[in-house]
């Protein structure tokens, strides 16, 4: 449905999005995940052709971005990261105005009003100004506005941003509902919503792709390289965390073991291994047999964020600006718990 | 075509929604009466002070009354203008829904046309409302209608060219103050550029004798149909149009 090849957007200064490929199929809903300023909205607006790219292709619906522009428009449906709403109007003059700018007209507009109206939660706004209603309210009409003229594609710029925990899970249900009509690419730094929303994630930083897949296989991913958390506690006394650890690292299998937290008498350690499941046992065994507690075992959980994390680790030596995303992502998790 | 209706009739709701349209429409309401009064109370007295010093001055009204009073209505369109334009563009950079608009299945073309058009139809509806004065004259008087016909086709025009580079200034801030300043600041340039030819004979003073619109204008206000002066508002127009487009598109490769 989405076809973006080698996309590129180069301002005089910087490169907001450096050479981006990805490709999504019809019906799926894709999170577009990046920290602030990775280039998300930048590289949206170029599938909406609201700006065209200095390099590269994307094509919607088998449309070129740059070639025929009226063509995507007509099959896309576009909330910004504020909602485009004329303050002045009453909610159902403005989806009557964008409907006819969608090309929608008559029996059929009316009838297409009457139904986002309904599956946007707004019949009750339909006649207040829109300048006068809630945050919440306004978002709905920026999605209701959005899927009007039933667009094959949907972009969503952060369609939580700036909601209250109630609003953002019902506006998380009303995209999960959509998804079966449409493809839908949403974009976001809260990793939570991508893990409950999306099947697929595209992750972006610094304009950069770092990975694409699903959430399934990225949590996958990260866990067949994962490790076991083991907390070792002597029975009286104080434990050897030296001896433990050279002991873990003797069971077969094992890759590399971590001291994450000492205590006189009791020692967390992370034990790494190729197969963490295959190794549980020996673990266990020796721990048992060398005459310590195992008081916890458990598989080192991995959230998106983690992987998040690993993903753009690499770049995090450029300072100020990663302190400042993980500082929001951390927010965000805070937020969606 | 469809789509430049559809944007030229939101943008006089958005007009006729603010108290914009209502404030501008009163304000030339009563200062193009108080004009009219004083222009008319001016040949009254003309009249009576023929009559008693028993000479015939030659009265008309097309010169007398209808010549200046519309001279007089192309200066309060210099004012009124820039409050006209000034939101056009600057209010949707500003409040985002210009991505809206760039996003829609519209050309930019029909965006453009459709708000100019918009601008010209409200001034349009400002001339309306001084025909409730014009009628007393053909009420009480027998003016020349062809003349005034002229004389408001001139206005139309100029009005058009002004109406289009207020269009273009909006274009290029998100603030409607900013553009409103500018474009009046333009205008009065554009007005008072033919000054330099009353010293100045050299290339340049003709050029910019040329690029005032008081200049186009003397001819209409006598109620003389100028192919030239039409010409020039017209092409006016089409590049201030033009110069829109272009810093629309622009907006779009800087942004």
């Amino acid at each position: 449905m989405i076809a973006v090849q080698e996309l590129t957007k180069r301002y005089a200064r910087n490169t907001a999005v450096d050479h981006i490929s990805f490709s999504v199929e019809r019906g799926q809903i894709v999170g577009f995940l990046g920290p602030n300023g990775a280039g998300k909205t930048t590289t949206m607006r170029m599938l909406t052709c609201f700006l065209p790219p200095s390099s590269g292709k994307a094509s919607v619906a088998g449309f070129d971005v740059l070639e025929s522009p009226l063509e995507v428009k007509r099959r896309i449906g576009y909330l910004p990261e504020m909602p485009p709403l004329y303050l002045e109007m009453r909610t159902s003059e403005y989806l009557n105005f964008v409907g006819k700018l969608k090309g929608l007209g008559g029996a059929d507009l009316a009838q297409r009003i009457a139904f986002v109206l309904d599956r946007c939660a707004i019949s009750d706004v339909k006649e207040k100004v829109l300048g006068k209603l809630s945050k919440g309210y306004r978002q709905r009409v920026g999605l209701a506005q959005a899927i009007l003229h039933n667009p094959d594609v949907l972009i969503l710029d952060e369609p939580t941003a700036g909601l209250d925990p109630k609003q953002i899970n019902e506006t998380r249900d009303l995209i999960k509902s959509l998804a079966g009509d449409h493809t839908i690419i949403l974009s976001t730094h809260i990793l939570p919503e991508v893990e409950q929303t999306c099947q697929q994630v595209i992750i972006i930083n610094k304009g950069k792709l770092v990975a694409t897949d699903s959430v399934h296989n990225l949590r996958d991913r990260a866990r067949g390289a994962g490790s076991v958390l083991l907390e070792v506690a002597a029975r009286t006394g104080t434990l050897d965390a030296v001896a433990a650890k050279s002991r873990l690292e003797q069971v077969p299998g094992v890759t590399r073991v971590l001291s994450r937290d000492a205590h006189p008498d009791r020692s967390v350690f992370e034990v790494e291994a190729h197969n963490d499941r295959a190794i549980r046992g020996d673990l266990a065994r020796t721990v048992v047999n060398a005459g310590w507690d195992l008081n916890e075992m458990r598989t080192a959980a991995v959230s998106l964020e983690e992987i998040f994390l690993q993903l753009t680790a690499a770049e995090k030596a450029a300072g100020v600006e990663s302190a400042e995303s993980s500082g929001s992502l951390a927010q965000a998790q805070e937020q969606a718990s | 075509m469809k789509n430049l209706w559809i944007i030229c009739r939101k943008e006089l709701g958005s007009y006729f929604v603010s108290p914009i349209a209502y404030l501008l429409l009163a304000m030339f309401a009563v200062v193009f009466g108080f004009f009219f009064w004083n222009i008319v109370g001016y040949f009254n007295n003309m009249g009576v002070e023929s009559m008693t010093r028993g000479e015939m001055f030659p009265l008309n009204l097309n010169e007398q009354v209808i010549r200046p009073l519309v001279s007089n209505v192309s200066v309060i369109g210099l004012f009124l203008i820039p409050l006209i334009t000034m939101r056009l563009f600057a209010e949707e950079k500003r409040t985002g829904t210009i991505e809206l608009l760039a996003t829609s299945p519209v050309r930019d073309v029909e965006v453009i046309l459709g708000k100019w058009l918009a601008s010209v139809l409200l001034y349009g509806g400002m001339l309306l409302l001084s025909a409730i004065n014009l009628v007393w004259l053909f009420k009480y008087g027998n003016p020349d209608w062809k003349p005034l016909a002229v004389a408001y086709l001139g206005l139309f025009l100029q009005a058009g060219m002004l109406l289009a580079i207020g269009t273009f200034i909006s274009t290029l801030t998100r603030n409607q103050i900013i553009a409103g300043a500018a474009t009046f600041g333009v205008c009065l340039l554009l007005w008072v550029a033919e000054w330099v030819s009353g010293y100045e004979s050299a290339g340049w003073a003709k050029v910019l004798a040329y690029l005032s619109v008081l200049t186009h204008f003397e001819s209409f206000a006598k109620g003389l149909l100028s192919l030239k002066d039409a010409v020039f508002y017209v092409s006016a127009i089409f590049f201030g149009l033009f110069l829109t487009a272009r810093s629309l598109e622009s907006l779009r490769w800087r942004s």
